[in-house]
C-alpha cells in the first residue's frame, strides 16, 4: 500500500483537490458554503498545477449557477471531463440542466457543500433541502459524513460516472463538514488514476459532438416516441450500484478504507436502528459504539448512495433483528406522508417484502433533525434509541429544537456527554480580528501533522461583519474522531476578549476541574474581583483553575499591535500539555516560520519575541474559597427594551438562541425593524470626540459614518435647559437655523470606531493642525458620560422636515431609518443606504437582492431598519440574489394597482366623503415633505369620513387609503446582483416604464462572499478568479441603461461630492419612470484602511476612473443635452489612486510588467470613457415639435 | 583615436561612468533594456526601504489580514496572498528578473539607518543576483537625544553589519550633512564600503496652506546641485582609497566631465533620465567621448581626479577661501550694477 500523507484539512479542499486532479473544465458561481471549492481550484490552477492527465484545469466564473452548469453541460457535450461545486439557491439554479445532463446519460461529477434552501428567512448552513430538491433529475447523489469520506467518495463519484454515465452529485455537510478541519490520510495521484477508468475516458470522448462525426442532441419529441425514449435509460440506472459498489470495493482494496452503498455500524442483532446520512450518521456512530458498551442493542445503517436506491442493497444492510427503525432527515417537506429519506425507506422495506428479500414488518419512525444546521449530538442519538424502546413510539418527531406548539420534538439530555476522556477537547472564544482562528487551525497543523494524534477543529463565526466574535472547537486524540458536532464538555476554555465575560456564558460547556484561561487586562491578583458574578459561580461550582495573561501588552511589547493570536496560543500549549511545553513552544516557532516567513523576517521575530514573553507573563489565579461577590452580568438588551426584544432577540443576543422554543417565533418569518438599537455591542476601542469651538458645522462627518453613530441637530436654545453638563453644543453657523444651537452627538456603544469621520473632517486648530473638530479618544473613559449625552440627544426633536435644504449639510439634520448595522467598520455601501432613509424612509419600500446589503440588513438578531417618532420607516424585505429586481418592480406594479384601487373608490365615494376632499386625495402631485404631510392629513380626514359608512366600497377604501400616499420602492443590491446574476431582470424593469428606483452599491466585487471578480471588477484589480488582474474593462452598466433613452441613470461617489449624490437620489426618487443610480461603495476587498475610503472615491473620480454623471431623459425639452457631467476631465494620474489599493498593488507584487501594461489598459480606458462621456454631454437631442393640429 | 571610457567602481569593470541612479525608472523592464542599450555601464535599482520592509509587512498584516477568519461566509477577501510578494519579496523578485534583463551589472540598493532583522534582506539580494550593493544612508538627525558621535556610529555599526552579511561589494550613499564630512567618509570606509556615493536628496516636503497639511513634492534636480558635489569629491578624493561617484546634478555631458575631474569614479543620472527618458544617457555618452576626443583626452583615467584638491591648480578655490571669494565678486557686480 503507498505511504501516503496525513494532512489537516478542510471538507472543501479535500474535495476540490480530488475534483480538481480529475477535471479539465470547471465553471463555478460562488455561493457559501461551497465557494472555497472554486477558489481553491482557481488558485491552483493559476500556480499551474496540473490534473491527473498533466494539464491545468481550465477555471471560469460565470455569472451565475445556471450559466456555470450550463457552460459545464457543454463542456461535457464537446467532450470534456468538468466539474462544479455549489449550493443551496445555486443548485436549484442548476435544475434543467441537470435533467438535461442525466437525459443525456452524461459522465459528470459535481460536489455540494450541502446548505438549507431559503425559505421563510435564508440560512448559509447545513442540512439536506438543496440536494433532496434534485434528487428526482436522474442525478446518482452520494452523500459523504466526514472530511475523509468527503475526499474518498468524491473520488468514487468521479469514477464511478465514467463506468455508469450516470452524473454523480456528490454532498457533505455544508459548514460541518465543509468547514470542518480534520486530520485525513491523503490520496495520492496514483490512487486516482488507479480508480478512473481510462476506457470511461476514452468512451465519453468518442461521445463527443464533432462535426467529423455529427450527431444531433437535445431534440423535441412528441407523445408518440417521448415516453418509450425516456424509459430507455433504465439499464444504466439499475446497473448503477453495482458500479458504485465496485468501485467502493476498488477503493477499499487500494487504501484500506471500504465504503458501501449502505454501511452498517452496531450490533449485528440490534432491534433498534437508526437510518440517515451525512455528518450526524457520524455522531450516531459514534453514540451507538457507547451505548452497545453499555449493553444496548443498536445500531445506525448510514446511506451512501441515496439515488439511484439499491432497495436489495439496502434490505441486506439493515440486520434482520431490527423491530424499530428511525429514520432521521435533514430536511422538511411540508404537507408530505413523510420527508424524503423516511418515505423511501418505507417503500424500500416494502418492495423488499414483496420481492422477498425480506420477512418481517419493523416499524418505522421519522424524525427531523439539524436543519439549518441545528446540532446534532450525542445525547440526542440517545434519546431516540430510548423513544425507539418505548412500546408505542412517537411516529413522527423531531430533535434537537423545542416544539411547544406542535409537540413533535423529543426531550434530551443536555448535559449527556459521552466524549472519552483522552480527546483532548478546548474552546476558544476570539474576535475576528485578533487571529484566533488562524493560531487554532495552525495549532490544528502542529498537532495533526507533527504527532499521530487525531486532530479536528470547527469555527463558529459571527453574521456580523465588524467586531465579529468566532468560537472555536479543538479536539485531539488518539483515534479518529467522529464527534461532528460542537464541544459540550471542554477541559479547556479560553477566553480571549474580557470584554465577552459580560455578554456570554463562556465558561457554559467548562468540565468540573477543567483549565479556564482569561486575556485580561487585570493581573492575577485583582482579576477575581472584576469578573461577574455568574463567572464567579461557576469557576467555584466546578473547581476551575483559572489563568491569566495580558495578551494585548504581552503583543504590543512584541511589536503585534492587537494580533494576540501567537501569544493565546503559546497559552494553550504551556497550560493544556496536549504536547510537552517545550516541544510545544519549538513546534510553534516553526510553524510560525512557515506561516509568516512569506511576510517578512520581522513578522517572524514579532511573533517569536511574542511566544518567549508569553510565558512570564502567565500567571495562575488564586481562586478564593469564599462564596462569589462580583456584580451581576449585565442585561444583554435595555430593560425598556419592547417586550419581544427582551423575550426573543435578547436571549439570541445571548447566545441562547438554541434554547427559544416553537413559539417564541413568527410562523412567516416576519420581524419586526428597530431592533438594533437595543445591541449595545461597544466594540470601538476609540471614538470620535467633537470640539465644537472649530467645528465648521458642514455635517461632512454625519454624511459619511456608515453606522448612523454620529448625528447633528439643530434645535432651540431652550431645549438645551436640562442638557447634562458634558453636553455639547454651539451656535448654529447656517443661516436657515440662525438663533438655534447646532450639537452634534457620538453614540458612543454603536460606534465601531472606523474613523472614517476624522478623515473626512475639513476643520482643524489653526495652531495645532494635528487637532482636528473631529479627533479619536479611548471609548472605555468616556463610554457612560458619553451614553448619557446620546440618550439626551435622542430626546431633542428632529428637524422640521419643510426647513431642510435639498444639499449635502442640510440634510444630514435628518433623521436616519437606518442606524447600528452590522455592516464593517468604514463600510462604503451603508452611507447610502443610510441617506436614502434620511430622504425617503417614511415613504420607503427596500427590496434587497441577496449579498452584503441583506446580511447586514436583515440577519438576526437584529434589524438596522427602524421608525421615526410616528412609527413609519422602511418597509424591508429579501427574496433571492437573482430575482430582485423582478421582486421589487412586483412592489410597483402591487402599489400602483392598489392607488388606483383606492383612487376609483375616492371617485365613487366623492357624494359620500366630500368632493373637497376627494378632489384633493386625487390630484394630489406634490411629493415634497409638505405634500407627503398634506396629504398623510387627508387621509387622515378620508378616514374620519368613512368611520360611519358601512358599505363595501367604504370599508375597502379604508383598507387602501394608505395607497393614496406616494411610495417609493427602491431596489438595492451589490454589482454581483445587478452586473451578473440579477442582470436580465434588472435590464428588464429599467426597460419598463415603472417608477423603480434602483440602488447598485457597486464594491466592484463579490463581497458577501470574499472576494470573488463579477463584472464590475475594474481592469486590472486582482480577484478571486482574476487573480493576475482582471484583463477586461469594467462594464459599464450607467451607459448600458441611458441606451433605453427613457430611464434616469446617475453615477455618484459620496467621498468625491456628496452633493451630487443627495441631486441624484432626490431627482432619481421624483423621476417619472424607471432609475439607477450606480453608487461607488470603498470596501474592505480593496485593501486599504477604509478610514480613507471617502478620499479613494475623491481620487477615483479625480482620476477619471470614475466620472459622476447625471442623465435624465427630460432635459432635451428644455433644449439641454440628457447626459450632464458632474466630474471634470481627469486631472490625476489614475496611478495614484490605483496605487493605493492592495487589489492592484497584489498585481504589481505578482507581475510587475503585468500590472504596467494593465495600469496603461486602465489609464487609456478611462480617458476614453470620460471622452465618450464628454461627447455624449454634448449631444443635444432634437426635440420633435408637438404635433399641429389639424 | 577613440578614447577609453572605462573605469572602475566598487571593483566592477565599467565600459563608462555613466549609469542611471537609484529611480522608479528601473522599475520598467523595457525602460532597463533601453538604458542599457543607450550605454549605461551598470544599473542602479530604486531603493528598498528599512521602513518599507519592516511596515509594509506589518500593514499587509494589520489591514488585509484584519478581516480572515471572522465572518462566516467569507473566511478571506482576496485570492491567495502567499502568490503576492508584497514589500520585500516584490523587490527580490525584481533582482532576479533584472538579473536575466541585462548583461551589465546589477546595483540593488538598500535604504535604512540602524540595524535590525531588514538587513537580512541584503544576503537576499546578492542571492538574487546583484553584483553590487548600494546602501543609502538616508538620516534626518532629528532625535535631540542622539549626538552627532552617536549618530554617526550607528551609520558606521550599520554599514559594517551589512557588509558583514554580504560578499559582493558595497557602496554608501550618504548625504552632505555630516559635521566632519572626511572623516566620517574615512570611518566608512574602515567600516567596509567599497565606495561612497555623494549624495542623496532628502525629501523635502512642501506645506499646504489651505488644507493644513503637509504636501508630498518630489523637486527634481537641476544641475546647479552638481557644484557641492564637485567640492566634495575634490575634497575627498585624495583621502579615500575606495570609489566615489557623483549623485545629483549631472544633466549633461559636461557635468559628467566636471564630476569625473573632481573624482568620481562613476557618474549617476536621475533627473535628466526621468524628464528626458532612458535614451538621453545615449546622447550624454556620445557627447562625453566626442568632446573627450574634441579636447584630446585618451581615457576617463588620464581625466579622473585631475580636478581634485589634491591636483588641481588652486586648491584654494575648492576649499573655504573660494566662498568668501565668490560672495565677495557676487556683491562687487552688484554694486557695479552688472
Amino acid at each position: 500500500m503507498p505511504d501516503r500523507r496525513k494532512i489537516t484539512v478542510d471538507g472543501n479542499e479535500a474535495v476540490a483537490s480530488v475534483a480538481h486532479r480529475l477535471s479539465e473544465v470547471i465553471a463555478i458561481y460562488p455561493i457559501t458554503p461551497s465557494s472555497n471549492m472554486g477558489e481553491l481550484s482557481d488558485e491552483w490552477s493559476a500556480k499551474g498545477r496540473t490534473n491527473i492527465w498533466g494539464q491545468v484545469p481550465d477555471v471560469v466564473e460565470m455569472q451565475s449557477e445556471g450559466g456555470a452548469i450550463a457552460a459545464v453541460h457543454g463542456a461535457l457535450q464537446a467532450g470534456t471531463l468538468a466539474t462544479t461545486f455549489t449550493a443551496s439557491q445555486g443548485l436549484l439554479l442548476m435544475i434543467p440542466s441537470m435533467y438535461k445532463i442525466a437525459g443525456e446519460l452524461t459522465p459528470f461529477a459535481m460536489h455540494v457543500a450541502a446548505r438549507t434552501v431559503a425559505t421563510h428567512a435564508l440560512s448559509i448552513f447545513g442540512d439536506h433541502s438543496d440536494v433532496m430538491g434534485v434528487r428526482q433529475t436522474g442525478f446518482a447523489l452520494l452523500a459523504s459524513g466526514s472530511v475523509q469520506e468527503a475526499q474518498d467518495l468524491a473520488l468514487v463519484a468521479h469514477a464511478a460516472t465514467l463506468r455508469s454515465r450516470i452524473p454523480f452529485l456528490h454532498f457533505f455537510d455544508g459548514f460541518r463538514t465543509s468547514h470542518e478541519i480534520a486530520k485525513i490520510e491523503e490520496l495520492t495521484d496514483d490512487d486516482l488514476r488507479a480508480l478512473v477508468p481510462e476506457d470511461g475516458v476514452r468512451e465519453h470522448r468518442l461521445r463527443a459532438l464533432t462535426p467529423d462525426r455529427p450527431v444531433l442532441r437535445g431534440s423535441a419529441q412528441n407523445p408518440d416516441t417521448y415516453f418509450q425514449a425516456r424509459e430507455a435509460c433504465n439499464l444504466f440506472y439499475e446497473t448503477c450500484p453495482g458500479i458504485v459498489r465496485e468501485t467502493m470495493e476498488a477503493f477499499g482494496r487500494r487504501t484500506g478504507r471500504p465504503y458501501g452503498l449502505f454501511d452498517y455500524a452496531g450490533d449485528p442483532e440490534a432491534d433498534r436502528v437508526i437510518v440517515m446520512m451525512g455528518s450526524g450518521a457520524e455522531v450516531a456512530h459514534e453514540t451507538v459504539d457507547w451505548l452497545r458498551a453499555r449493553g444496548e442493542k443498536v445500531g445506525v445503517l448510514k446511506v451512501r448512495l441515496y439515488r439511484p436506491f439499491d432497495v436489495r442493497a439496502f434490505a441486506a444492510a439493515l440486520p434482520r433483528a431490527a423491530k424499530t427503525i428511525a429514520v432521521l432527515d435533514r430536511t422538511k417537506e411540508p404537507g408530505a406522508t413523510g420527508d424524503p429519506l423516511f418515505l423511501d425507506v418505507v417503500a424500500a422495506l416494502r418492495e423488499a417484502r414483496d420481492l422477498g428479500l425480506r420477512a418481517d414488518d419493523p416499524r418505522v419512525v421519522s424524525a427531523r433533525y439539524g436543519l439549518s444546521g441545528k446540532e446534532f449530538t450525542p445525547a440526542m442519538v440517545v434519546a431516540l434509541f430510548q423513544e425507539l424502546a418505548a412500546p408505542r413510539p412517537r411516529t413522527r418527531m423531531t430533535i434537537g429544537i423545542m416544539d411547544d406548539i406542535g409537540k413533535s420534538s423529543l426531550p434530551w439530555d443536555r448535559d449527556l456527554d459521552i466524549e472519552p476522556a483522552d480527546t483532548t477537547r478546548a474552546i476558544f472564544w476570539g474576535l475576528g480580528s485578533d487571529g484566533t482562528v488562524g493560531a487554532n487551525k495552525n495549532s490544528i497543523a502542529i498537532i495533526g501533522e507533527r504527532t499521530p494524534l487525531h486532530a479536528q477543529g470547527y469555527f463558529v463565526y459571527d453574521s456580523k461583519k465588524s467586531g465579529a466574535m468566532t468560537v472555536s472547537h479543538l479536539r485531539f486524540g488518539p483515534r479518529p474522531i467522529r464527534s461532528s458536532c460542537l464541544i459540550r464538555r471542554a477541559g479547556f476554555v479560553a477566553c480571549h476578549q474580557f470584554a465577552f465575560l459580560d455578554r456570554y456564558d463562556v465558561l457554559e460547556a467548562a468540565a468540573p476541574g477543567g483549565v479556564f484561561l482569561l486575556n485580561s487586562p487585570f493581573p492575577a491578583e485583582a482579576v477575581w474581583d472584576e469578573l461577574p458574578r455568574e463567572v464567579q459561580e461557576t469557576i467555584l461550582a466546578r473547581k476551575l483553575r483559572v489563568f491569566v495573561i495580558d495578551a494585548l501588552a504581552v503583543a504590543q511589547d512584541a511589536g503585534m499591535g492587537s494580533r494576540i493570536n501567537t501569544v493565546m496560543q503559546t497559552c494553550f500549549f504551556a497550560i493544556s500539555g496536549v504536547l510537552p511545553k517545550d516541544e510545544a513552544i519549538r513546534e510553534i516557532k516553526e510553524a510560525i516560520r512557515e506561516t509568516y516567513g512569506k511576510k517578512g523576517e520581522d513578522v517572524v521575530r514579532k511573533n517569536w519575541a511574542a511566544v518567549d514573553r508569553t510565558l512570564a507573563n502567565l500567571h495562575e489565579v488564586r481562586v478564593p474559597a469564599a462564596a462569589p461577590s462580583g456584580r451581576p452580568r449585565p442585561p444583554a438588551v435595555a430593560d425598556t427594551a419592547p417586550e419581544f426584544v427582551r423575550r426573543v432577540t435578547a436571549r439570541i443576543l445571548a447566545n441562547q438562541g438554541d434554547l427559544l422554543p416553537v413559539s417564541a417565533f413568527p410562523v412567516d418569518g416576519t420581524w419586526p425593524t428597530a431592533t438594533a438599537q437595543w445591541e449595545k455591542r461597544n466594540i470601538a476601542t476609540e471614538i470620535p470626540v467633537w470640539d465644537e469651538t472649530i467645528c465648521v458645522q458642514c455635517n461632512r462627518c454625519v454624511f459619511v459614518c456608515p453606522h448612523a453613530t454620529i448625528r447633528a441637530k439643530v434645535v432651540a436654545p431652550a431645549e438645551l435647559a436640562a442638557a447634562p453638563a458634558s453636553f455639547q453644543s454651539a451656535d448654529s453657523r447656517l443661516s436657515e437655523y440662525k438663533g438655534q444651537k447646532y450639537t452634534l452627538q457620538v453614540a458612543p456603544e454603536d460606534c465601531t470606531g472606523c474613523g472614517i469621520c476624522v478623515e473626512v473632517c475639513p476643520a482643524r486648530d489653526k495652531s495645532n493642525p494635528r487637532h482636528k473638530a473631529i479627533d479619536m479618544a479611548p471609548q472605555r473613559p468616556i463610554r457612560e458620560q458619553q451614553r448619557g449625552n446620546w440618550d439626551f440627544f435622542l430626546r431633542l426633536p428632529e428637524v422640521d422636515r419643510t426647513t431642510v435644504r435639498p444639499d449635502a449639510r442640510s440634510t444630514q439634520f435628518l433623521q436616519p431609518l437606518f442606524e447600528f448595522s452590522g455592516a464593517c467598520a468604514g463600510c462604503g455601501e451603508t452611507p447610502y443606504i443610510k441617506l436614502l432613509t434620511q430622504l425617503f424612509g417614511d415613504r420607503l419600500l427596500i427590496a434587497n437582492a441577496t449579498g452584503c446589503t441583506s446580511i447586514y440588513g436583515g440577519n438576526l438578531p437584529t434589524t438596522p431598519y427602524t421608525v421615526n417618532s410616528a412609527g413609519r420607516g422602511p418597509a424591508w424585505a429579501n427574496s433571492l440574489f437573482e430575482d430582485n429586481a423582478e421582486f421589487g418592480f412586483g412592489f410597483r406594479l402591487a402599489l400602483d394597482a392598489r392607488r388606483t384601487h383606492a383612487l376609483s373608490l375616492v371617485k365613487a365615494l366623492a357624494p359620500k366623503i366630500g368632493e373637497g376632499l376627494a378632489g384633493a386625495l386625487t390630484e394630489a402631485s406634490n411629493w415634497d415633505d409638505a405634500g407627503m404631510a398634506a396629504q398623510r392629513d387627508r387621509v387622515v380626514a378620508l378616514r374620519t369620513a368613512l368611520a360611519p359608512l358601512k358599505d363595501a366600497e367604504a370599508r375597502r377604501l379604508d383598507l387602501l387609503a394608505d395607497a393614496l400616499v406616494k411610495k417609493s420602492v427602491w431596489l438595492i443590491g451589490g454589482d454581483g446582483w445587478a452586473y451578473d446574476i440579477g442582470f436580465g431582470g434588472l435590464d428588464h424593469v429599467m426597460a419598463s416604464n415603472r417608477e423603480v428606483r434602483i440602488l447598485v452599491l457597486d464594491t466592484e466585487v463579490y463581497s458577501n462572499t470574499g472576494g470573488q471578480q463579477s463584472k464590475a471588477t475594474p481592469l486590472g484589480a486582482s480577484a478571486k478568479f482574476a487573480t493576475a488582474g482582471k484583463s477586461s474593462p469594467k462594464k459599464d452598466l450607467g451607459l448600458m441603461a441611458m441606451s433605453y433613452s427613457h430611464a434616469y441613470v446617475a453615477r455618484v461617489a459620496f467621498g468625491a461630492n456628496d452633493r451630487q449624490t443627495v441631486q441624484a437620489l432626490l431627482e432619481a426618487d421624483a423621476f417619472p419612470g424607471p432609475a439607477i443610480i450606480i453608487a461607488y461603495s470603498h470596501c474592505i476587498a480593496h485593501g486599504y484602511d477604509m478610514a480613507f475610503g471617502a478620499k479613494q472615491q475623491k481620487l477615483a473620480v479625480d482620476s477619471g476612473i470614475w466620472p459622476l454623471y447625471r442623465f435624465d431623459p427630460r432635459r432635451p425639452l428644455k433644449g439641454e443635452p440628457p447626459l450632464h457631467l458632474d466630474s471634470g476631465p481627469p486631472r490625476v494620474r489614475p496611478i495614484e489612486y490605483l496605487r493605493n489599493e492592495a487589489r492592484f498593488r497584489m498585481v504589481e507584487a505578482l507581475d510587475p510588467a503585468r500590472f504596467r501594461t494593465l495600469m496603461k489598459d486602465a489609464q487609456r480606458t478611462a480617458a476614453q470613457r470620460w471622452d465618450l462621456y464628454r461627447q455624449l454631454a454634448g449631444v443635444t437631442v432634437a426635440n420633435p415639435e408637438p404635433d399641429k393640429e389639424e | 583615436m577613440t578614447p577609453d571610457l572605462s573605469t572602475t567602481w566598487l571593483g566592477l569593470k565599467l565600459s563608462n561612468p555613466l549609469m542611471p541612479g537609484a529611480s522608479p525608472l528601473v522599475d520598467d523592464l523595457d525602460a532597463v533594456r533601453k538604458l542599457e542599450d543607450a550605454g549605461a555601464s551598470a544599473i542602479v535599482m530604486h531603493s528598498l526601504f528599512e521602513e518599507q520592509i519592516i511596515r509594509e509587512s506589518t500593514a499587509q498584516d494589520s489591514i488585509l489580514d484584519a478581516y480572515t477568519e471572522s465572518y462566516t461566509e467569507a473566511q478571506s477577501y482576496f485570492p491567495d496572498r502567499g502568490m503576492f510578494p508584497f514589500g520585500p519579496e516584490g523587490y527580490v523578485r525584481h533582482v532576479e528578473r533584472l538579473r536575466e534583463t541585462v548583461r551589465v551589472p546589477l546595483i540593488a540598493s538598500l535604504n535604512g539607518t540602524s540595524r535590525g532583522g531588514w538587513i537580512d534582506f541584503a544576503r537576499a539580494i546578492e542571492r538574487a543576483g546583484a553584483s553590487a550593493l548600494e546602501l543609502n544612508l538616508y538620516d534626518l538627525g532629528a532625535d535631540p537625544r542622539e549626538s552627532a558621535l552617536d549618530a554617526e556610529s550607528r551609520l558606521i555599526d550599520l554599514v559594517r553589519a551589512v557588509k558583514d552579511s554580504i560578499r559582493i561589494p558595497l557602496a554608501v550613499k550618504i548625504g552632505p550633512y555630516f559635521s566632519s564630512l572626511a572623516h566620517f567618509a574615512r570611518e566608512l570606509e574602515r567600516a567596509g564600503a567599497d565606495g561612497i556615493v555623494m549624495f542623496n536628496r532628502f525629501y523635502q516636503p512642501d506645506i499646504d496652506t489651505e488644507l493644513l497639511e503637509i504636501a508630498p513634492a518630489l523637486r527634481l534636480s537641476d544641475p546647479s546641485e552638481l557644484r557641492l558635489r564637485l567640492r566634495w569629491l575634490a575634497i575627498l578624493r585624495g583621502q579615500i582609497k575606495g570609489g566615489l561617484a557623483a549623485s545629483g546634478g549631472v544633466h549633461s555631458h559636461l557635468d559628467a566631465v566636471k564630476a569625473v575631474m573632481a573624482g568620481a569614479d562613476a557618474v549617476q543620472m536621475v533627473s535628466a533620465l526621468l524628464t528626458l527618458g532612458p535614451d538621453h544617457l545615449g546622447t550624454v555618452l556620445g557627447n562625453l567621448r566626442q568632446w573627450m576626443i574634441d579636447h584630446d583626452y585618451t581615457s576617463i583615467a588620464q581625466m579622473k581626479g585631475s580636478m581634485s584638491l589634491e591636483r588641481c591648480p588652486d586648491p584654494k578655490a575648492v576649499e573655504r577661501s573660494n566662498y568668501a571669494f565668490v560672495l565677495q565678486t557676487w556683491r562687487q557686480e552688484r554694486a557695479q550694477g552688472r
